[in-house]
């Protein structure tokens, strides 16, 4: 019994000490942006085999409660903060790192091309508007041979920036929505099932027939879910793309901190559900070795990081943002010294 | 009076419900073991066990980790929760008769039935926000609070069964009290003991819920004990409700270890009790 | 000294988890009030709103349909081994069910995900819309109240099936003897003289599953749909407590949201101790001697 623990022990304690040389970073929050900070730092592992940034995608909820407590060394979400929430996690910072669209799905196979107003989609998400063939959805729809049938409206079940960005523009095109759900993270759902994540979302739409969700644009082309054209703030009908994502960031005034809506933007070829993703680092890390991987990384990831956004269909930050977040990173302190300035 | 013949009908109509619940029993447990086994077979591969899962949406990569660190929790589990409850459960045989040792002994049972996700909630507030991280250690700490109330349990029954003469004999040749419980009356009861061990640890290789956010994952190695830890549970977990075909094939394959390894346990427990008592 | 150090460590454990979650949620439901917590049918966290009612009520119907559909397997199948098959029979059988009692919840959910959740969806639920009955109306979706009761009916059913067993083992055998004398059929053997006996250890049995499916988190999590509302079709996505304490509590951010959930912990926790209280009084009361923890 005692050589049993005693030998537990000892196999604790060497295996501990067998790993000490590599630096773990743990991060968590947004699923929204998972697929491309997989890859990140996946690639960003091989680069620096030392590093490992360990990300799990619990939902922007998560990251923002998680960092705030910080119980991990980074958090990431992709609704800004509120001033309430910024209030209890002084000198944290808001880094922006790609731009992303939500994107309407559904499940009807005899359906390949689909159109909703913003009413309609406020409709469906209020759970007024109900069946397929419902004239609201039928009436820009005139060649769809759209089922009698259910729809089943799928959102997120977790605090989630994908929903945050999703609602933020809901209350801006509807009033009801306004008035009734509202926007935010996690809000009071009239109708539908709730998936757990992106993933989840994704997955419960691509089972369920008559099925509809909203998700991040790169789920649901790794999953060839078909996307609803959407009518935008000029009125024009706009596919989700990377262009039109960029079109409405375009015009968007960029405060200092980052914290910026870009849903319902003007501009003919803006996508209306666009938003930005953040990851969220203090500006004085504690930790003098993971202070300057991070910082270093975050570096890296707005460089090099750029260039796979596309192929993973997000899209990458506007020229003159890059430059204005490039100063940001270069304030991000160890012991009061910069680390990235020490750098140059 | 009914007729004989009525009467006769219904004894064997309702023999024949009884045996259909047996079969209705069996359905789903044939469902499940089928599906585990055929579609976790499929997917497995020399890399799914050797390597870190792959990033979204590539295809490739394995649980290795994450088959590490379910051992590894489930040990630190051990650590804590096998000394704890067993020294509950000689307590409680050898002196467990007063008021203390009832309350003990029902607290114990109490506890056993308390929802895992509660403990989930406690080993959150109590080990990830004063360390200020996610960590196996945490992990570990829940799932021996699951551990500790069944163990004292069975331990106290298998040590209740120890002879009293055995133990009068130790006294006797003027060994200690506390020497007595563990030298003589503890190695005794080793053997059915240890099948409550092995059971214990089965069931909490098991659990995902107290891991969710005290383990938290990782898709990296980790044996460190004050980091985050993979686990196959909430892997399973992640990669059933997401969407890809390719994690889908991997939950399969992992719930199929996953089984493999408590089937393991609790055949081993089996035979050993076997052994035991022949 | 040290046994004693060891075996007070139990109560200590107990203690830090009641300390723990009174401390967390305790403000909460003292502002609130418990009774205007647990009737407000209101999950908003947008708006800091929380009341208790649909996760209540999810884990009342899901537990409900689980009970309603396991105790009938479970009592028929107990019945069947201990008075009916041949021994060789029991003992080929006792193992797969103890095995389904092994099997992780986790594994269970990925089951009903992808085989129960489709199945449901067509043809079962199609079918049982015929009916017209109010509780099988609205979208045969498949994930809801009704694949979550399933699968936990499923993940009870060893559990009530082995306690149950027990219990029917210590029924005298004199008494089935008698009434068999008298000429009774051995099913009236068992209705007139068996389960009289065995009644209050089988409600007790009946009980401890009870807790096992209120407590259950991750099956029911994948597959209830995971929407705080109280809808009166099985059809429909529900919530449970358990469910959304593992999918907010990670991120409820502020003070409010922490504090309910943990609220809903203790309310979960509450429940689960005092039909464990009550159930093992009565299983007990049966077996008349020191009850044995049940795997």
């Amino acid at each position: 019994m005692k050589k049993l623990t005693l030998i537990a022990g000892l196999t604790l304690a060497l295996s501990s000490a067998a790993f000490a040389d590599k630096l773990l970073i743990n991060g968590a929050g947004a699923t929204f942006p998972f697929p491309i900070y997989s890859k990140w730092f996946s690639e960003y592992n091989k680069l620096h085999p030392d590093i490992q940034i360990n990300y799990q995608s619990i939902g922007s909820g998560g990251g923002i409660k998680q960092i705030t407590e910080k119980t991990v060394d980074f958090g990431a979400s992709d609704a800004p903060m509120s001033d309430a929430e910024l209030t209890k996690a002084p000198g944290l910072l808001h880094i922006p790192t790609v731009m992303g669209a939500v994107v309407v799905v559904y499940n009807l196979p005899a359906v390949p091309q689909l159109r909703l107003t913003p009413e309609a989609l406020a409709g469906i998400f209020l759970g007024k508007i109900t069946s397929w063939n419902d004239p609201a959805i039928a009436k820009e729809n005139p060649k769809a041979k759209l089922p009698d049938s259910a729809i089943s409206v799928v959102h997120r079940s977790d605090g989630s920036g994908t929903t945050s960005v999703f609602t933020d523009y809901l209350a801006k095109v509807s009033p009801e929505w306004k008035a009734g759900p509202g926007a935010g993270k996690s809000v009071n759902w009239p109708a539908g099932l709730g998936g757990k994540g992106n993933e989840g979302v994704t997955g419960t739409v691509k089972q369920t027939e008559g099925g509809l969700g909203y998700l991040e644009l790169a789920y649901a082309n790794q999953n060839k879910l078909p996307m609803v054209e959407l009518k935008n703030h000029d009125g024009q009908w706009v596919k989700p793309s990377l262009e039109s994502v960029s079109a409405a960031a375009a015009k968007a005034e960029i405060p200092a901190d980052y914290r910026v809506s870009i849903t319902d933007a003007p501009g003919k070829d803006a996508y209306p559900i666009s938003g930005f993703t953040w990851l969220l680092v203090y500006q004085e890390q504690a930790d003098a070795q993971k202070g300057e991987a991070m910082a270093r990384f975050l570096w890296w990831a707005e460089h090099d990081g750029q260039k796979q956004a596309a192929a993973l269909d997000y899209a990458p930050l506007p020229h003159a943002l890059l430059k204005k977040v490039e100063k940001t990173l270069e304030t991000i302190t160890v012991q009061g010294k910069a680390v990235l300035a020490a750098r140059k | 009076m009914k007729s004989l013949g009525l009467r006769r009908g219904v004894n064997w109509a309702m023999t024949a419900l009884c045996a259909l619940a047996l079969l209705v029993a069996l359905v789903p447990l044939a469902s499940l073991l089928w599906l585990v086994i055929s579609r976790g077979l499929a997917g497995l591969s020399w890399d799914f066990f050797t390597s870190t899962p792959a990033p979204v949406g590539e295809s490739g990569g394995g649980v290795a980790n994450a088959i590490a660190g379910t051992l590894y929790i489930v040990g630190i589990a051990c650590l804590i929760g096998v000394p704890l409850g067993v020294g509950a459960g000689v307590y409680l045989a050898e002196r467990g008769d007063g008021p203390l040792g009832g309350a003990i002994r029902f607290t114990a049972e109490v506890l056993s039935g308390v929802p895992s996700i509660i403990i989930g909630i406690v080993a959150y507030a109590l080990v990830v926000l004063p360390m200020r991280r996610f960590s196996a250690l945490a992990g570990g700490v829940a799932l021996a609070v699951l551990m500790v109330p069944t163990l004292a349990r069975s331990t106290e029954e298998l040590v209740r069964l120890v002879p009293r003469s055995l133990r009068e004999a130790s006294l006797a040749l003027g060994v200690s009290e506390w020497r007595t419980s563990l030298s003589v009356v503890l190695r005794t009861a080793l053997g059915g003991i240890l099948t409550a061990i092995l059971l214990a640890v089965a069931r909490a290789a098991g659990e995902t819920a107290p891991l969710l956010f005290t383990a938290l994952n990782n898709q990296y190695w980790n044996l460190r004990a004050d980091q985050p830890t993979a686990s196959l549970t909430v892997q399973i977990y992640n990669y059933a409700v997401s969407p890809y075909q390719d994690w889908h094939d991997k939950a399969w394959s992992a719930a199929l270890v996953l089984l493999l390894l408590v089937g393991t346990l609790s055949l081993a427990a089996r035979l050993l009790a076997r052994n035991r008592f022949r | 000294m040290v046994l004693t150090v060891l075996g007070a460590a139990v109560l200590v454990v107990a203690a830090v988890i009641v300390a723990e979650l009174l401390r967390v949620g305790g403000p909460s439901l003292a502002q609130t009030g418990l009774w205007s917590f647990v009737k407000n049918s209101v999950w908003d966290v947008t708006r800091d709103v929380y009341g208790a009612l649909p996760f209540i009520y999810g884990t009342l119907v899901t537990s409900g349909v689980a009970l309603l559909l396991a105790l009938p397997v479970s009592v028929g199948l107990a019945l069947f081994l201990t008075e009916m098959a041949p021994p060789r029979v029991r003992s080929i059988v006792s193992f797969p069910i103890s095995l389904l009692a092994g099997i992780p919840s986790v594994v269970y959910g990925l089951w009903g995900l992808f085989v129960l959740v489709p199945l449901l969806r067509r043809p079962v639920e199609p079918l049982l819309a015929r009916t017209h009955l109010p509780i099988f109306t609205g979208a045969p979706i498949g994930l809801g109240y009704l694949a979550a009761g399933i699968v936990l009916a499923i993940m009870i059913l060893p559990t009530i099936t082995s306690i149950a067993i027990e219990v029917l083992r210590t029924v005298p055998g004199s008494l089935r003897e008698a009434a068999l004398a008298l000429g009774a059929t051995r099913w009236e053997a068992i209705r007139t003289a068996v389960l009289p006996y065995a009644r209050t250890g089988i409600i007790g049995a009946t009980m401890l599953g009870l807790g096992r499916a209120l407590g259950e988190t991750m099956a029911v999590t994948m597959v209830i749909g995971n929407s705080p509302t109280i809808r009166a079709s099985l059809f429909a996505p529900g919530y449970t407590l358990p469910a959304v304490i593992a999918n907010e509590f990670a991120e409820a951010s502020g003070a409010q949201q922490t504090g309910a959930l943990a609220a809903l912990g203790l309310l979960l926790f509450a429940v689960t101790v005092l039909l464990n209280i009550a159930a093992r009084l009565l299983v007990r009361a049966v077996r008349r001697g020191p009850a044995r923890v049940a795997a």
